[in-house]
């Protein structure tokens, strides 16, 4: 690896430390963890005080298991939300990197120097990748041991989880440094939520198409998951933060559950993520050619 | 174009051939062709939109050519290890705000690749040449605008490059600044490097400059050493009672124009001076001034500019 893209990827980490975004997103860090503690405590007490005896039913899951799995799903919900919070923040600290820089005259400085084009995109991307994925498994880590600490409950794979939580924000990062070679801050980053909700979106209406036995449908969540892999990503989130006896409530309401982005009954395939890679590859190669052919 | 043998050394600095850069309908260079010897100073200058930056930015691989060639150093523009012996101050540019001054000077050597063990020494010269120093911990976000101006200056002097792009580098600089500025380009001169001026300023030009180029609407329009663009000179006579118009009287000596009360001959031979005055008397003149001058670089630009015909090879 080239030493100019390690001092363009530690700038860039440089950076995102002096402008306090450290700071700021631990602080909401702790904050969202703090709330989720509480929140896992109150429901903790409330489903301990209706008792084990058979009262408590979950989707037809009685006892340890229905608590299993209130708190698998509840897990779920939060690393939803954080999901978001980490995709949000690698679009917006991607958006003005090259954009920004070109605009202000950063790069006019940066790249007179004897520095590759390629370098210093893919610089800019392994910083901001790093910090994304450094912050999400220091949070993560957080909100697990809090979790497992409060309610016993220790999803199947959290590593695994983490790991596709960061392969979502990475997808989103690459898309956003894509499109900054071209637009403006502003528009790459406004562009790169709009796809990625259209991506959730085409995800949703294909496991619809898959409940209700509509394979044309079905084949839109194929679709958009070869075009921006994050929905199928964060399938793997779920599946890894799900206990396996999920499995019981999948066999109980068949393919009904294709509809719902919150219950996996299995991992995404190798050929998934072998395309993963490949499309990591070909989004990096498309931003670097976008990036070399534009004047500074 | 031609080019003098007497201050051509094997490697130009810079050359370009028939560069011509296009955006949309918009022409940008349109065939420029020049030569920049090493180890001076040069003045590019031109009016504002005659394709100046752009030239700079394809020198330095900033931006692509639509046809035609550019060298950097003896390598095509753009060439990394050609770069790595540039220095490079952009007319408008920013530098990291949340970095102190001998922070970013270290970005740049890291960038330049120079090796760890010289920072210090190449920090604290650019440093000093730009006189900075002192400021040189804070961050650069509270800086001036002139101050900002000084660490472009320190930046691209970074590790003693062979060549130094200085696009506009005194816009911001007080009369001290201005005076420091001079004396930092003819160190650089002094010690080989060429410098590659593009400015506005045309006495500044005027004062440090080895040889200029002017550029309008793309394509050079006076080009050679300065001593050489400013030779020709013109002479001023105040003159009464003519029996004959002037420009009958003066037919052959050069180019006539009359203002205020003033004869202006340009194009004239010195040594034809007293011919002149000679005619004027014999036409009933009474002849109350003669100024012989030498042309400015203000006037050389603006006839070069104002008249592109005119063109001047070096």
């Amino acid at each position: 690896m080239s030493n100019q893209l390690l001092a363009i990827a530690w700038l860039t980490i440089r950076e995102a430390a002096r402008r306090r975004l450290f700071l700021v997103l631990v602080l909401i860090t702790v904050a969202c963890v703090a709330l989720s503690a509480w929140g896992f405590s109150q429901v903790r007490d409330a489903l301990l005080s209706e008792g084990l005896d058979g009262e408590l039913d979950a989707g037809g899951l009685t006892g340890e298991l229905a608590l299993t799995f209130i708190y698998a799903q509840l897990l779920i919900l939060v690393t939803f939300m954080f999901s978001f919070i980490l995709a949000i923040s690698a679009v917006f600290i991607a958006s003005p990197v090259i954009a920004g820089e070109v605009e202000s005259g950063v790069a006019l400085t940066i790249l007179a120097r004897p520095v590759g084009r390629t370098a210093y995109l893919l610089g800019k991307w392994l910083g901001i990748g790093l910090l994304v994925c450094v912050y999400a498994a220091l949070s993560g880590i957080a909100e697990l041991a809090v979790v497992g600490a409060l309610t016993g409950f220790v999803p199947p794979d959290p590593l695994l989880a983490l790991a596709y939580l960061c392969g979502q924000a990475l997808v989103l990062l690459t898309v956003t440094i894509l499109l900054s070679t071209r637009l403006s801050s502003i528009t790459a980053g406004v562009a790169c939520l709009a796809i990625f909700g259209l991506a959730w979106m085409g995800g949703i209406v294909g496991g619809i198409g898959t409940a209700i036995g509509q394979p044309t449908i079905g084949r839109v969540g194929d679709l958009s998951r070869l075009v921006l892999p994050t929905d199928g990503l964060w399938r793997g989130v779920v599946y890894h933060l799900e206990p396996r006896e999920i499995l019981l409530i999948v066999d109980q309401a068949g393919a009904l559950t294709a509809a719902f982005p919150f219950v996996v009954d299995s991992p995404p395939p190798p050929s998934f993520l072998a395309w993963v890679v490949v499309w990591f590859v070909l989004v990096l190669g498309l931003a670097a050619l976008s990036f070399r052919r534009r004047e500074i | 174009m031609a080019v003098p043998a007497t201050v051509t050394p094997d490697v130009a600095a810079v050359e370009t051939v028939d560069l011509v850069k296009r955006y949309g309908r918009t022409t940008a260079l349109d065939g420029l062709s020049m030569r920049v010897p090493a180890g001076e100073i040069f003045g590019f200058l031109g009016p504002n939109g005659a394709g100046k930056t752009t030239a700079v930015k394809i020198l330095l691989g900033l931006a692509g050519p639509t046809s035609g060639t550019a060298a950097l150093l003896g390598k095509p523009a753009g060439d990394r290890e050609a770069r790595r012996r540039v220095g490079y101050l952009p007319e408008l540019f920013r530098y990291q705000a949340w970095l102190s001054g001998r922070e970013v000077l270290a970005v740049h050597c890291r960038l330049a690749g120079l090796p760890r063990a010289d920072w210090p020494s190449a920090i604290g010269s650019a440093l000093d040449a730009a006189g900075i120093a002192d400021r040189a911990g804070d961050r650069v976000g509270g800086y001036s605008k002139g101050m900002q101006q000084r660490l472009g200056l320190a930046v691209a002097l970074l590790g003693q490059p062979d060549l130094v792009f200085l696009d506009e580098p005194t816009s911001a600089l007080d009369p001290v600044g201005r005076l420091e500025m001079r004396t930092v380009l003819r160190r650089l001169r002094d010690r080989g490097a060429t410098v590659f001026l593009n400015s506005h300023l045309l006495t500044e030009v005027e004062r440090v400059c080895d040889r200029v180029v002017i550029l309008d609407h793309g394509h050079v329009v006076a080009a050679g050493p300065l001593t050489d663009l400013l030779a020709e000179r013109h002479l001023r006579v105040r003159v009464t009672g003519l029996e004959r118009p002037a420009a009958t009287v003066l037919d052959g000596f050069g180019t006539l124009e009359e203002a205020d009360g003033w004869l202006e001959l340009r194009g004239l031979d010195p040594e034809r001076v007293p011919d002149v005055v000679a005619a004027l008397v014999a036409a009933g003149g009474r002849v109350h001034a003669v100024e012989p001058r030498q042309a400015t670089l203000e006037e050389r630009f603006a006839a070069a500019v104002g008249a592109p015909t005119s063109e001047a090879e070096p």
